[in-house]
């Protein structure tokens, strides 16, 4: 049988990704999931704050996996569990997707269109090479969630957490109920990588030190971990002598960083953008080899699954119309990084694919006050958002209509961070 | 009462003890660890050296290239990763191409083969990421890089099959000589044997001083290393050594046999037991490793660590000169392969051999052939090297092969399975991953140590907080279930 579409992840971007397809005409859809269950990385994230913005209420991770779960069983979506993708390969008109699972053994798919959803994996202490012992007792903090939440077993009692990053302030509080003490979160950069209402509600809430502008220089003990030094650093990020301090702890947490998950993507031969770490994509979430779609964390990291799920369903639909014949490949806009500007997704705009307005999702390179983000086309300023403040943790969503756009022939899209004209 | 002791469960221990069990004797190899090959067999370069560096007159020049030789075979028992994948060192001036022909021409003494000096278009040809500044090189093509882990894993492994007791986390604390044999005390239990074979690594003079008055005296030299992500181990072909100075072979580049890239090592004294990486050094390497490989992309550095050599000090003990110890010592029956540095790693097929052949069998009168040794083990089937035929094959008959538990090296459950219940098998997170890669690649275990864990309890039959990542009881992982989970039991 060869598929109208299949699906590569059942965490939150597959799951809304295969509904929309399926919604938009796709008959045969197929969801590969590797984990024992669907919902992805939200199953163990039993918090709530989920779904403020898809369906105005807080939900718990499962409770919004769930909701989109139903659906996939709703419309009669099949998916595979414990499955894992071997390799993906594109011959043209049909996509070819080596997979293995204990049931089946070893299968060869087929598919018109293919979703990439495999999402992104947390940054490790060897990617960031932490002078020091290697001894038991550092995690990265997605891998105590999975523990705590789903095994049901604590890593520690004496906690110091590296990096701001949202799933390291989550894990602050829930160690914290759980009866451990975190005794310090240690960020590097002058300002949290974290949403705002989590440094509110997962640290202030519990008295936990945020220390900004601070480092750990060693991890003491060779065989469980015993304690690590901090230290202050400077505005180049160097260590500042004579600014140590040692604090005994059992467990460090680091939570510094996300990467998109994008072994299979690049191994087709997918064209990649060096910012995000993940493929450049269109306004439907095209790649580079037409009939390859993507979205979610495996094209850029995310910070609310809202906006995971909102990507997705363009992802889906352009999905379904690359299967029936009816989406454009002119590529009309380029996306261009101006000052102040670290991404923009989607990299490219295809205008005649476009219903209403293109979202554009973009991230600051650093923190700014009362300014706005412009969108150029050529020297000609098409659209502005104004922010009272912008962080690099905070994803901006800034939105154009098609009728702006649609003025302008073709070209780049250029999009500045400037100060507001008063 | 053993025939033979052998204190210490490294490469060198662990394959004389193989090398040993090709003879009916009663062999009990001791380790102070948790796991077999887990000090300085752990964390080395990984390199089997042509044989070109040391004096000829020194063992470690006698023995280098012939352990090389060995290597192919015995990787072929064994079923451990090794490739052929020569080496060079390269020169950046004519000082350096002169110690380049003196290299070339200690090589031709110790024999060993196919060197050959190469012009600067020659070195670009074979290895275009280099420095521009590179004027030539020595090319040595039997060198090669291995995984020590499942050597010296396999290597034990064997020794078992054929005969070893393996005794881990019996760490020797004394040892009385009375009348013709050893009592050795260890935490546990006290072990009678008729000789001692030290092969404790760093720890091989305090073990000696056990029983003897010291003539060796052995010092930590820390080296420091990078692994670099699978996408940057294609950067070089082949081993990349700087000009050797005085303080060893240099800062090397260098393709892992599981297609990772590694540089390192530096060099600095420290204490017994300190395997901290220091930042100081760490930006010591990279600075060093740019100069012949500018193209490293450091952004893919997956994991740092720092291992120890065990180096023989030669200006308080004029018997060492630097070079391996293998010999009966003062004490009879009491035998130490020690100051067991690089090339160690490489020379242990010859130097194993050499112990057994002339130094224990000469002590041991009327010795038989077991007729029952096996130089193979069973092989150890890894999922990523299997065609798709085999792959289905393999699912086939046995579905644990199906279900991926390590994603970023591909490594099944059936691999993992099959580590676990070897002899010499894996009993704690890092030895799952020392044996068959689970937890070695990108994500460095984030996503599938919590599986690992799950399957280690599951096939040892206890719990999940009773899995230790290292050492007994010392390295938990887990300290006790949550608040909510036990509410729930």
């Amino acid at each position: 049988m060869i598929y109208d579409v299949v699906i590569l992840g059942g965490g939150p971007a597959g799951l809304s990704a295969a509904v929309e397809a399926k919604k938009d005409g796709a008959e045969n859809v197929l969801i590969l999931e590797r984990d024992r269950e669907l919902g992805g990385i939200l199953n163990q994230c039993i918090h709530n704050g989920f779904g403020l913005h898809t369906f105005n209420e807080e939900l718990t991770g499962p409770e919004y996996a769930e909701r989109y779960i139903h659906q996939v069983t709703d419309l009669g979506i099949p998916y595979l569990l414990n499955t894992m993708v071997l390799d993906l390969t594109d011959n043209g008109d049909l996509k070819t997707i080596h997979v293995i699972n204990e049931e089946d053994g070893y299968t060869v798919i087929q598919s018109k269109a293919v979703i990439l959803t495999m999402g992104c994996r947390e940054r490790t202490s060897g990617a960031i090479g932490i002078p020091g012992y290697r001894p038991s007792g550092v995690f990265t903090a997605g891998t105590v969630q999975r523990y705590i939440n789903m095994e049901g077993y604590m890593p520690g009692k004496e906690v110091v957490i590296l990096g701001s990053g949202d799933i390291g302030l989550i894990m602050a509080r829930r160690m914290t109920l759980e009866g451990a003490h975190v005794n310090a979160v240690c960020e590097l950069m002058p300002y949290s990588n974290g949403l705002v209402r989590n440094i509110v509600q997962c640290l202030d809430d519990y008295d936990i030190p945020l220390k900004l502008s601070h480092t750990i220089t060693f991890i003491h003990g060779k065989d469980r971990i015993e304690g690590v030094s901090v230290s202050q650093v400077d505005e180049k990020m160097k260590v500042i002598p004579g600014t140590e301090e040692y604090i005994p702890c059992d467990t460090l947490l680091l939570s510094v960083g996300l990467i998109p998950e994008n072994e299979i993507t690049r191994t087709a031969g997918v064209e990649m953008d060096d910012r995000t770490n993940g493929s450049v994509v269109g306004e439907l979430r095209q790649t580079s080899i037409p009939g390859i779609f993507a979205c979610g964390n495996v094209v850029h990291v995310h910070d609310l699954v809202d906006f995971v799920s909102e990507e997705a369903v363009l992802a889906g639909k352009g999905a379904a119309k690359y299967v029936k014949g009816t989406l454009d490949t002119n590529v009309t806009f380029t996306t261009v990084n101006g000052n102040g500007i670290s991404y923009v997704v989607p990299q490219q705009v295809a205008m005649k694919n476009v219903e209403e307005n293109v979202t554009f999702y973009m991230r600051v390179r650093q923190v700014f006050k009362d300014r706005v983000v412009n969108a150029y086309i050529g020297d000609q300023l098409v659209a502005t958002k104004k922010e009272k403040k912008l962080l690099p943790a905070e994803m901006v969503n800034f939105k154009i209509a098609k009728d702006v756009l649609a003025q302008y022939p073709a070209g780049e899209i250029r999009f500045v961070v400037e100060e507001a004209k008063k | 009462m053993y025939d033979i002791a052998i204190i210490g469960a490294g490469i060198a221990g662990s394959y004389i003890a193989r090398e040993l069990s090709r003879y009916k004797l009663d062999i009990v190899l001791l380790d102070g660890e948790n796991d077999v090959g887990n000090q300085i067999t752990m964390a080395n370069s990984a390199i089997v050296h042509a044989g070109f560096d040391a004096p000829a007159y020194k063992l470690k020049g006698k023995f280098n290239a012939v352990g090389n030789i060995m290597y192919g075979k015995i990787c072929d028992d064994l079923d451990v990763p090794f490739k052929r994948c020569g080496s060079l060192v390269v020169a950046h001036d004519e000082f350096e191409m002169a110690t380049i022909h003196d290299l070339y021409k200690n090589g031709l003494k110790n024999g060993v083969p196919g060197l050959k000096i190469l012009f600067k278009e020659e070195v670009h040809a074979m290895e275009p990421n280099l420095s521009e500044d590179i004027c030539g090189a020595l090319y040595a093509p039997t060198a090669g890089i291995v995984s020590p882990f499942e050597l010296c894993a396999h290597v034990a492994e064997n020794a078992i099959d054929n005969g070893v007791t393996l005794k881990l986390n019996h760490m020797v604390t004394a040892i009385n000589k009375v009348d013709d044999y050893f009592n050795i005390t260890t935490a546990d239990e006290n072990i009678d044997a008729k000789l001692v074979i030290n092969a404790a690594g760093l720890y091989a003079d305090d073990v000696y001083e056990m029983v003897g008055e010291p003539y060796f005296k052995l010092l930590a030299r820390k080296g420091n290393y990078f692994i670099f992500d699978k996408e940057a181990g294609s950067l070089v072909n082949s081993v990349i050594f700087p000009c050797p100075s005085k303080n060893g072979k240099g800062i090397l580049v260098s393709p892992t046999v599981h297609g990772n890239l590694l540089i390192g090592p530096d060099a600095s004294p420290v204490d017994k037991g300190d395997v901290s990486t220091t930042g100081e050094q760490l930006d010591y390497i990279k600075a060093n490793a740019l100069k012949n490989c500018p193209a490293l992309p450091f952004k893919k550095i997956i994991r740092s660590y720092a291992g120890l050599r065990n180096t023989p000090v030669a200006d308080t003990f004029t018997t060492t000169d630097g070079d391996f110890i293998l010999e009966e010592s003062p004490v009879k029956g009491f035998i130490n392969v020690a100051g067991y540095e690089s090339p160690g790693l490489t020379s242990i097929p010859a130097v194993a051999h050499y112990v057994v052949e002339e130094i224990v069998k000469p002590l041991i009168p009327n010795i038989e052939s077991n007729p029952n040794f096996n130089p193979k083990v069973r092989p150890h089937l890894r999922f990523e090297e299997l065609s798709d035929e085999e792959r289905a094959d393999i699912i086939k008959k046995d579905p644990k092969y199906g279900k991926v538990i390590c994603r970023c090296e591909t490594i099944t459950e059936g691999e993992i399975l099959d580590v676990i219940h070897r002899n010499a098998g894996a009993r704690t997170v890092k030895s799952v991953k020392k044996r068959c890669r689970a937890g070695m690649g990108r994500c460095q275990g984030g996503f599938c140590s919590p599986r690992v864990v799950e399957i280690l309890a599951r096939e040892l039959n206890c719990s999940l907080d009773e899995i230790m990542y290292d050492q007994q009881d010392s390295t938990y992982i887990l300290s006790g279930q949550t608040k909510s989970a036990k509410e729930e039991a």
